[in-house]
């Protein structure tokens, strides 16, 4: 049994990691109707740079992180500029493959700057298991995982909070409804943009401290992004709640499925399983667990 | 002054609905495949055979097959690569287990195998719309190479699922020079692509992409939507998998699960991005553009290296292609979202006018 | 006058939004008929309930004497029943002449195959249906826009091309949700003749969703009212314009 619960919580654990990427999708999906593929390369960016600041001038944690985060609000404005300004009112698909073309170009430039090499990330926190509930309860629970549950879950519930109360929160709705209808009520769509990229840059810096310090920084980490893809199914590509559930969920069944189906199958079904997953809730619930139905009005 | 319809009426609808109505247009196809037929042969050296030509047709034939999927019929695939690993490891197998079994054969039992895996695959496109369908083809993505994998026999139990495929025989010629390999190719592509057209100017083609642009109204009119996407993904797979069995046989000559990874389902999906959506023609630019640009960008970075004076490693050189590669696509997408397809048809209107301005 | 359509007792709600309540009325074999009435009373969730692409909740509906059971857009199709659309649901990235061509879906039989192969007995198929299609086009006067992307055409021309893609179904039973809505006087004109003609020349039976009253009290056979989901007239156009209920509701004094 306590092995069971030490599967789960781990596998919960990593889950509310897939949330904070899934998260960065939502925002923008939320305030710009546009799914940003971009997202695991911007995780993967902002890890990078951090770790390049850090070993090329040597600042410290803080120093660091203020500098990264301006560099990431950079990456949110230029985005803005020189990718969504050009392509506004284009269909969907268009816009996402535009990301993948930013993925791409992020991905190029984040190495050409700072290396090609995979860097460790140290921000304090051990991946050691927490004495207090080794001792008491005889489970091992990584202190680091818990750690980066927590910042997840705050992030997550402010995010949510502030999309649905302030005015700020309001606009980015009315945006990813309709540009247009958005533009015609003198709604600033530059402006709105520009801070949802970089608060979405934001995420994916905390995201990618996270995920970085546990797997090192590597080139691999834009394919999160991929993994991100089955949470936002569960949870609705349009949902802060459902990126949180989502991902917890997924987390959770990719870990009990390696540990309890993967020996039958031969191992290694972690890299297919979320995917298949999603595909067969799909199937039951096509527009997720929170997504809006989506009446045709012909 | 050239490019004119002057005089050039269709008598019948006959040749209205054929595949060449202008008879330039004729006349260049047929240089074009004269040339490439009878004549590349002969002037082209063996690198640009093995290392541009033939990768080229085969992903041509990919591109083909995802643009049906995806350009015609609206399906989002980002599986691309799956299917043609299935196609690969099928063929091979029909090709060491069945005696005597004619290569071509093999090569249609692979397409054969590849589009049933399709049609499994698009199952959920019947339930599913957009970026979802997206992620039901990343589940074929990731779940096939896995199962070629476990399951041994796929690879008849070489260790790591590699297979290295036979030599293919052509009535009794063996094909092993880069020339033969590429006339072999050629032929294959040729006729694919004919086939292609066809069934876009036929009912498929037209009921493809009435799906693709509202299919409640398809539906409305009597198009059956379900068959529909059910025959886009098992043509779509065909056309993959033989691009994929041509990739192992005369390509690569081994392979394994891993190389039909996400990012060749990629790469083949940025080929119909930047070649054209919803264009055979494009699917011709898209995979040119694609094979030729990492060679010309190392070329060019190489050249770069060399005057001024610096050494550039190959690690620098393959990060400056990505983003060389995701800067292209998004200019792309801004400046011509219909890709080169659509450049080439301004050109020859601008080619109609010539030489007057307008 | 035999009776082609007859829609009994049909209630429609969407959640808690009552679309339908109750609605009862005939179509009788060859004649045109209007369904008239404000905005969101109604008028074309009735057409989609014939078409099939909405079920009702309560009701019947029987075409040529038979009750449909289980019914499908697609199958409705089959039977002979074709519509155009309030906004216009024309494929925008093909041709007029592919639009109208696939009208012709369900008249063409060739497999796969032999659509890959193409010549043979899918040329001839194509040639023939061809034939069929440049006659409507020829009857609706688009031929000079045959090769034109339907995204391209201005919204009138949108409107005949449709028409056009549902004649080619050569339908019993055509619906027309609003054809005229955004024309001019001209092309008003221009579209009612052509819905006569088809009315005369095919003898399709004709269901007509239209606001402009002078179109409706000049073409129409007979007329239904729907207001709030509920019927309110059924009739000939002389008893429309006498009705009181209706005069309140929709048609003003005068």
């Amino acid at each position: 049994m306590t092995f069971f619960l030490e599967v789960l919580i781990g596998g919960l654990l990593s889950g509310v990691m897939y949330s904070l990427v899934a998260l960065g999708f939502v925002l923008i999906y939320k305030a710009s109707g546009v799914f940003n593929f971009a997202q695991g390369a911007m995780v993967f960016f902002a890890a990078l740079s951090f770790v390049g600041i850090q070993i090329n001038f040597g600042l410290s944690f803080w120093p660091t992180l203020m500098v990264v985060i301006i560099l990431m609000i950079i990456v949110g404005v230029l985005t803005e500029k020189f990718v969504l300004r050009p392509l506004v009112n284009q269909p969907q698909i268009t816009l996402f493959m535009a990301t993948i073309g930013l993925t791409f170009f992020l991905e190029g430039l984040a190495q050409l700057v700072w290396g090609t090499d995979v860097h460790p990330l140290d921000i304090g926190i051990e991946d050691a298991p927490i004495e207090f509930i080794l001792d008491r309860f005889d489970m091992v629970i990584s202190a680091f995982d818990l750690f980066a549950a927590i910042i997840s879950g705050t992030l997550v519930v402010s995010l949510a909070i502030f999309f649905q109360v302030t005015k700020i929160g309001r606009a980015l709705r009315a945006v990813a409804d309709d540009h247009q209808a958005a533009l015609s009520i003198g709604i600033p769509l530059k402006q709105i943009w520009a801070i949802v990229w970089s608060v979405a840059g934001f995420v994916a810096l905390v995201a990618g401290l996270m995920w970085g310090s546990r797997n090192g920084v590597q080139f691999a980490l834009t394919f999160v992004a991929l993994k991100a893809l089955p949470v936002l199914i569960i949870g609705g590509f349009d949902s802060v709640l459902g990126a949180i559930l989502g991902g917890l969920i997924i987390g959770a069944l990719e870990k009990l499925a390696e540990v309890y189906i993967g020996p039958m199958l031969g191992g290694g079904i972690e890299g297919w399983f979320a995917y298949v997953a999603a595909l067969l809730f799909l199937l039951i619930r096509p527009e997720g667990m929170f997504g809006e139905k989506k009446i045709d009005r012909i | 002054m050239f490019y004119r319809e002057n005089g050039q009426f269709k008598i019948s609808y006959s040749k209205d609905q054929a595949l060449l109505t202008i008879s330039q247009d004729k006349f260049f196809i047929f240089a074009l495949v004269a040339f490439s037929l009878l004549i590349v042969p002969f002037i082209a050296s063996d690198y640009w055979l093995t290392a541009i030509l033939i990768p080229f047709l085969v992903f041509t034939l990919a591109a083909l097959g995802l643009n049906i999927l995806t350009g015609y019929a609206g399906q989002l695939s980002l599986g691309t690569a799956a299917f043609m690993a299935v196609g690969a490891y099928a063929a091979y197998n029909f090709q060491i287990r069945v005696p005597n079994i004619p290569i071509i054969f093999s090569f249609i039992g692979g397409g054969l195998i590849a589009a049933a895996v399709g049609v499994l695959f698009g199952l959920p496109s019947l339930r599913i719309r957009g970026f979802y369908l997206a992620v039901a083809t990343l589940a074929a993505q990731f779940f096939i190479p896995w199962l070629l994998i476990k399951v041994e026999w796929f690879s008849n139990y070489n260790p790591s699922g590699v297979i290295t495929t036979p030599p293919v025989t052509f009535f009794g010629f063996i094909i092993d020079t880069p020339v033969s390999k590429y006339i072999f190719i050629l032929v294959i592509v040729i006729l694919l692509t004919i086939l292609a057209k066809n069934l876009i100017r036929s009912k498929i083609g037209r009921s493809w992409m009435a799906v693709r642009d509202m299919d409640i109204a398809a539906e409305v009119i009597g198009i059956p939507i379900m068959k529909t996407k059910l025959i886009a993904f098992a043509v779509s797979s065909f056309y993959c998998g033989v691009a994929g069995a041509v990739y192992a046989f005369l390509y690569l000559g081994s392979v394994e699960p891993d190389g039909f990874n996400i990012d060749l389902s990629f790469r083949i999906l940025f080929m119909i991005i930047i070649g054209g959506i919803g264009s055979v023609m494009g699917s011709y630019f898209g995979a040119a553009f694609i094979t030729l640009l990492p060679i010309l960008l190392e070329n060019i970075i190489h050249f770069l290296a060399v005057a001024l004076s610096i050494t550039i490693s190959s690690a620098v050189t393959s990060v400056l292609q990505l983003l060389i590669f995701g800067a292209l696509i998004i200019f792309f997408l801004i400046v011509e979202p219909h890709g080169l397809a659509r450049l080439w048809s301004i050109l020859k209107e601008k080619l109609r006018l010539w030489p007057f301005p307008y | 006058m035999d009776k082609l359509l007859d829609i009994e007792n049909i209630s429609l709600s969407f959640g808690g939004i009552k679309a339908l309540t109750d609605v009862s009325f005939d179509v009788y074999k060859n004649e045109i008929r209007a369904i008239i009435g404000p905005n969101g009373a109604g008028k074309s969730s009735m057409l989609n309930v014939i078409n099939g692409v909405y079920k009702p909740q309560k009701g019947q509906v029987s075409f040529k004497g038979k009750y449909w059971e289980n019914i499908t857009p697609f199958k409705v199709a089959n039977l002979g029943i074709a519509r155009t659309f309030q906004n216009i649901a024309l494929f925008k990235g093909m041709s007029v002449l592919d639009n109208i061509m696939t009208g012709r879906s369900l008249k063409m039989k060739s497999n796969l195959l032999e659509q890959a192969l193409y010549f043979g007995k899918n040329k001839k198929e194509e040639i023939l249906n061809r034939t069929k299609v440049e006659e409507i086009i020829d009857f609706l006067q688009i031929e000079h826009i045959r090769k034109t992307l339907v995204g391209k055409l201005p919204y009138g021309l949108q409107k005949r091309v449709e028409l056009a893609r549902a004649l080619a179904a050569e339908p019993e039973l055509l619906l027309l949700d609003e054809p005229m809505a955004g024309m001019n006087i001209e092309e008003k004109q221009d579209m009612c003749r052509f819905i006569l003609d088809v009315n005369e020349h095919f003898k399709t039976t004709i269901v007509l969703i239209e606001h402009d009253m002078g179109v409706v009290m000049d073409i129409s056979d007979r007329i239904v009212v729907l207001d709030y989901g509920l019927k309110i007239g059924d009739g000939s156009p002389q008893d429309i314009r006498d009705n009181q209920k209706v005069i309140d509701a929709y048609l003003g004094v005068g």
